[in-house]
């Protein structure tokens, strides 16, 4: 047993050695094809796993980007940002969102309502959006989420940034207002989508929505680790965002705030420009409303009740309201017969009151003085605003070289191009009224066109444009609302003003459209008059318009030098007076409002060494000289008033630019 | 004969000491305090809860595998069945009272440990298949009946383990037993015919597994397929040893472990978690041990005297090699999740315990490799 055991146990010996040798072959594979799928994993494809462990650890949230603010000609704010404390909800990160709620509910006492439309909201949305359950907390509230958040899974308190406009209902049609960005907002610009967060608020309306790019800024990005349930661990990273440019206006806010008191409670507008370097001292459309309402939208009811006035406060009058010139077209005529030798100053024509009015092909054309005005010079016609006198005047121009003059001076264009919702509105001529409606001219549309009636349509800005460009001596002037860097000192523009109309003398279209080429940005303040003169007497009728008894807004004169301006009236029909109404000649208050006149004023002042133009417009406020003039007395004295600090703030502001 | 052995019972204890294995001590040491590192960074850099108990266990067990290295062999070979016997009638207590833990009946509560019993059976089962085959020659050995016996005591626990149901610990039961059956040599035919059958037979018995184990497996072949479900474990896994990269994130530094992107990271995924703060060189480092240490368990095996030891030394070294393939593989994409152990490094009081007895047994057929067992 022994014996043959050992020769037994010898044979075993070498079966278990031979398949343990096997056994390690297999095994030193193994081996190798573990440390070789570690070398894949560690080694070659390394960086691929990086990323992806990144990936898992990393989160990266954007910040709302800081809005851009609007400062004053001053540098005084008129838009900012507020810090607005918030308490946002990712239903996809809350265990029991019915929970949460009713918990969130109890601590800042939600309305039901709020609820069920919180509820909606999240039903709409996808589960990892983010929900905005108070868009304005308290401090008190907020402190209040902070100390119970660690029972609110799910909820974030959030810093975030909200618009104010200190001035409230004062700079709404110019500013506009911000609002939560919407799906079409995503939609149509590229800006906005690409920086949106939750909760973002975006331009809706005016230079907010306008100059969007620039104000809105850019975001920050916080870059934190999470774990595995995405909890936030700590922050690894934050840059900070870009605050978006703070916007400088032309615009005087004591100037605008006392426009708005003007106006107040009527429909109209009230635009204010330098004459020289074009820029917009105030624009105002009343009535407005108070822009802050609409940060976290606006209540349905006030919303109704802003949308349903009569008063129109949602239209933006100034550029975007249509209406006929009236009687404040009458210089423009005047200049345009005297420029084309169609007249002279000399014309006379006699105004025969309502019994004899001037009859064309059986239509008759009525001044609105009942009696008349008798024999009428150019410059009695425009001082007292002889209907009949421009229907003479406008029959012997004709429409088309009206047109050409009343282009020229920047009626039937955009004045501040691109910023707002602008009107061109209409300058007819007979090529238009062929294209737009498809007939004929007719002479008697020529005599009401002279007088402001008729298709031409005009803005209030334009107007006040039109007079600016008057006043300073007929050249054109480039009118802006935002501060320009590129000063030039009333000297200079002056200086190009002379160098522009000895340019004139020469004239030479071709000359001067090359030199345009090559000074593409060179502002050359363009003579837009064949004959200085004939501005020149335009000018003086509007002095006398004014300050000489019997002119239309002779009791709206101002006798010191320092304030006296020079203007034109304008009581623009809003619909055909017939007869039986003509015979009855009610008084303002006597007619329904939709039917009453629209009272414009145009002026310039102080005349001796005129700077500002202004237009007022009253909607359906009776005649221009009772309810338009006096506004403008009121106006230039204030706006005079303020021309110290103005020009103060423009050396102040040359100085700096210079070095 | 009678000299040998009666000069291996008459050795002093000074002389036992000095033939322990130091190598293989030491390795086993710097393996332990490796893993007490890799515990104390899964408690997040804190010696919390996991840390402590690993390290108390090693300490422990480590101690009584000395003592275990001055059992004489022999008595290991006389309590071979009884051993055998114990563990699987403590697999049956834990079938019928143990505790359930994620939907599986594993442990049996023995008041001052949570026994897994099943852990235990992977070392039983050698030591059962070495007595076996210690005096059966070679001749016999291909006998039917010295095929059904075998099959019979590996069976029954497998079946009881997969029923717990634990596949992972029944594959390692299986495997265990198989390399002593390999080692003793049994016919290559019969692992060949067995091996068909377990092909055939695989798509039925992959019906019978229950719908998680099922899930594993395909996920297994495409972990992308459910990302955030079963594929998880998967990709996480990987995504944290592929980070590791040369030199790892640093000792308390892996992201994918503090940010409890990986699962389990305390039992079956303490390599990821190593490897990740490690990397390449760590991971290498950790298989070279592990490569010495079974080098020294096959060197001590190929110098035993007896078969007894020799086949546990083959069969535990070869038990050992298969549970860290099996495990590393798993965790780096290459085999399916089943729960396997990594020896030493992972949490767990009953696998620290069989790899402890498994490694003074070893010690022992050293001390006593003159030993001859008749």
């Amino acid at each position: 047993m022994i014996g043959s055991g050992e020769d037994s146990g010898f044979k075993k010996s070498n079966t278990i050695n031979r398949r343990m040798f096997i056994f390690a072959a297999a095994k030193a594979v193994v081996f190798f094809g573990i440390v070789g799928r570690l070398f894949s994993l560690q080694i070659s494809e390394n960086k691929k796993y990086l990323t992806l462990s990144d990936k898992n650890r990393l989160r990266e949230a954007r910040l709302p980007p800081v809005r851009g603010e609007f400062v004053d000609y001053f540098g005084k704010r008129i838009a900012k940002n507020l810090t607005v404390y918030q308490l946002h909800v990712v239903p996809e990160q809350v265990e029991d969102f019915k929970t949460l709620i009713v918990r969130l509910k109890d601590i800042l006492n939600l309305s039901n309502n709020h609820l069920q439309e919180l509820i909606k909201k999240k039903n709409n949305q996808k589960p990892w959006e983010t929900l905005i359950v108070s868009e304005n907390l308290t401090w008190d509230e907020f402190s209040k989420i902070n100390f119970y958040l660690h029972e609110l899974s799910g909820a974030r308190p959030v810093l975030t940034v909200g618009r104010n406009y200190p001035y409230n209902e004062t700079y709404t049609h110019v500013l506009g207002y911000v609002s939560e960005a919407s799906v079409e907002d995503l939609v149509t610009n590229e800006t906005i989508k690409e920086r949106n967060v939750p909760g973002l608020r975006v331009g809706k309306t005016g230079l907010e929505k306008a100059l969007e790019k620039e104000l809105i800024g850019t975001n920050g990005v916080q870059r934190f680790e999470v774990n595995a349930y995405g909890k936030r661990i700590n922050q690894i990273d934050f840059k900070e965002g870009e605050q978006g440019k703070t916007i400088k206006l032309t615009i005087d806010t004591e100037i605008q705030k006392y426009t708005q008191e003007l106006l107040n409670g009527r429909a109209g507008s009230i635009s204010i420009m330098d004459i020289y370097t074009g820029e917009i001292i105030a624009m105002n459309s009343s009535p407005s409303f108070d822009p802050n309402l609409f940060l976290y939208g606006i209540e349905k009811d006030k919303w109704k009740q802003i949308k349903k006035d009569p008063l129109k406060p949602l239209l933006n009058k100034t550029v975007s309201g249509l209406y006929s010139p009236g009687s404040t077209i009458k210089p423009l005529v005047a200049l345009s017969a005297l420029e084309n030798d169609v007249i002279t100053t000399n014309l006379k024509v006699n105004c025969r009151g309502h019994k004899h009015p001037l009859e064309l092909y059986g239509m008759k054309y009525h001044c609105w003085k009942k009696q008349g005005h008798g024999y009428m010079s150019l410059q009695n016609a425009i001082k007292q605003s002889c209907d009949t006198y421009f229907y003479e005047a406008a029959r012997l121009l004709g429409v088309d070289r009206l047109y050409k003059t009343a282009k020229k001076f920047g009626l039937g264009n955009v004045v501040l191009g691109e910023y707002f919702n602008e009107k061109k509105g209409v300058v007819p001529s007979t090529k238009w009224k062929k294209e737009a409606i498809g007939q004929n001219w007719y002479l008697g549309e020529t005599l009401i066109n002279g007088i402001g009636q008729g298709y031409i349509q005009t803005t209030p800005l334009q107007l006040c444009l039109m007079t600016a460009q008057l006043a300073n001596g007929g050249h054109k002037i480039y009118p802006k609302i935002i501060y320009d860097n590129n000063q030039e000192t009333i000297e200079t523009i002056k200086q190009k003003m002379k160098f522009a109309e000895e340019n004139k003398l020469k004239d030479s279209n071709l000359l001067s459209a090359t030199e345009k080429l090559f000074k593409k940005d060179e502002k050359t303040y363009d003579a837009l008059y064949r004959n200085k003169e004939n501005v020149k007497f335009v000018l003086d009728a509007m002095f006398r318009s004014t300050n000489e008894i019997y002119g239309t807004s002779f009791s709206s004169k101002i006798e010191d030098p320092k304030y006296q301006f020079a203007g034109k009236t304008g009581t623009a029909q809003v619909k055909r007076i017939t007869e039986e109404e003509r015979e009855l000649d009610l008084k303002t208050n006597q007619i329904p409002y939709k039917e009453r006149d629209h009272a414009w004023y145009v002026a310039f002042g102080p005349y001796k060494n005129p700077r500002y133009a202004v237009s007022i417009l009253v909607e359906h406020g009776g005649s221009g000289s009772s309810t338009a003039a006096p506004i403008a007395k009121k106006l230039f004295k204030f706006v005079i008033d303020r021309h110290e600090l103005r020009e103060k703030e423009k050396k102040k502001n040359l100085a700096t630019t210079d070095i | 004969m009678f000299i040998q052995s009666s000069l291996s019972d008459k050795s002093t204890f000074f002389q036992k000491l000095r033939s322990l294995d130091y190598i293989m001590l030491f390795t086993i040491l710097i393996i332990g305090i490796i893993s007490s590192f890799a515990m104390y960074s899964t408690d997040g850099g804190e010696l919390r809860y996991h840390s402590e108990s690993h390290i108390i266990r090693f300490v422990v067990f480590f101690t009584m595998m000395i003592f275990i290295s001055f059992i004489n062999i022999k008595t290991w070979h006389t309590l071979g069945y009884l051993f055998y016997i114990i563990v699987l009638g403590l697999l049956v207590w834990a079938s019928l009272f143990g505790i359930t833990a994620q939907g599986s009946q594993r442990w049996i509560d023995l008041y001052f440990i949570n026994l897994q019993p099943s852990e235990l059976m992977k070392i039983a089962i050698i030591i059962c298949f070495a007595k076996y085959y210690h005096r059966i020659q070679v001749a016999n050995v291909n006998r039917v009946r010295n095929i059904i016996i075998p099959i019979l005591i590996l069976i029954i626990p497998i079946s009881l383990v997969i029923s717990q149901p634990d596949l992972g610990t029944s594959i390692l039961i299986a495997l265990s037993g198989i390399i002593v059956l390999w080692l003793a040599g049994v016919n290559i035919k019969y692992f060949f015919y067995s091996s068909l059958v377990f092909i055939i037979s695989a798509p039925f018995v992959i019906s019978f597994l229950k719908p998680y184990q099922k899930l594993r497996i395909l996920t297994f072949f495409d972990p992308d397929k459910d990302p955030l479900g079963a594929g998880y474990q998967i990709i996480q896994s990987k995504i944290a040893v592929g980070s590791g990269g040369l030199t790892g994130k640093g000792f308390l530094k892996g992201t994918q472990g503090y940010l409890e992107f990986l699962p389990e990271k305390h039992t079956d995924f303490i390599f990821t978690l190593f490897s990740e703060e490690f990397g390449f060189v760590g991971s290498i480092l950790l298989l070279i041990l592990y490569a010495i240490l079974i080098f020294r368990i096959l060197r001590i095996g190929s110098l035993s005297r007896n078969f007894f030891g020799k086949f546990f030394c083959f069969g535990f070294g070869s038990a050992i090699f298969v549970y860290i393939a099996v495990n590393m593989s798993m965790v780096l994409g290459l085999l399916p999740i089943v729960g396997s152990p990594l020896p030493i490094m992972s949490y767990g009081g009953s696998s620290m315990l069989a790899t402890m007895i498994g490694l003074g047994i070893v010690m022992s057929t050293k001390i006593y490799s003159r030993q001859l067992i008749s």
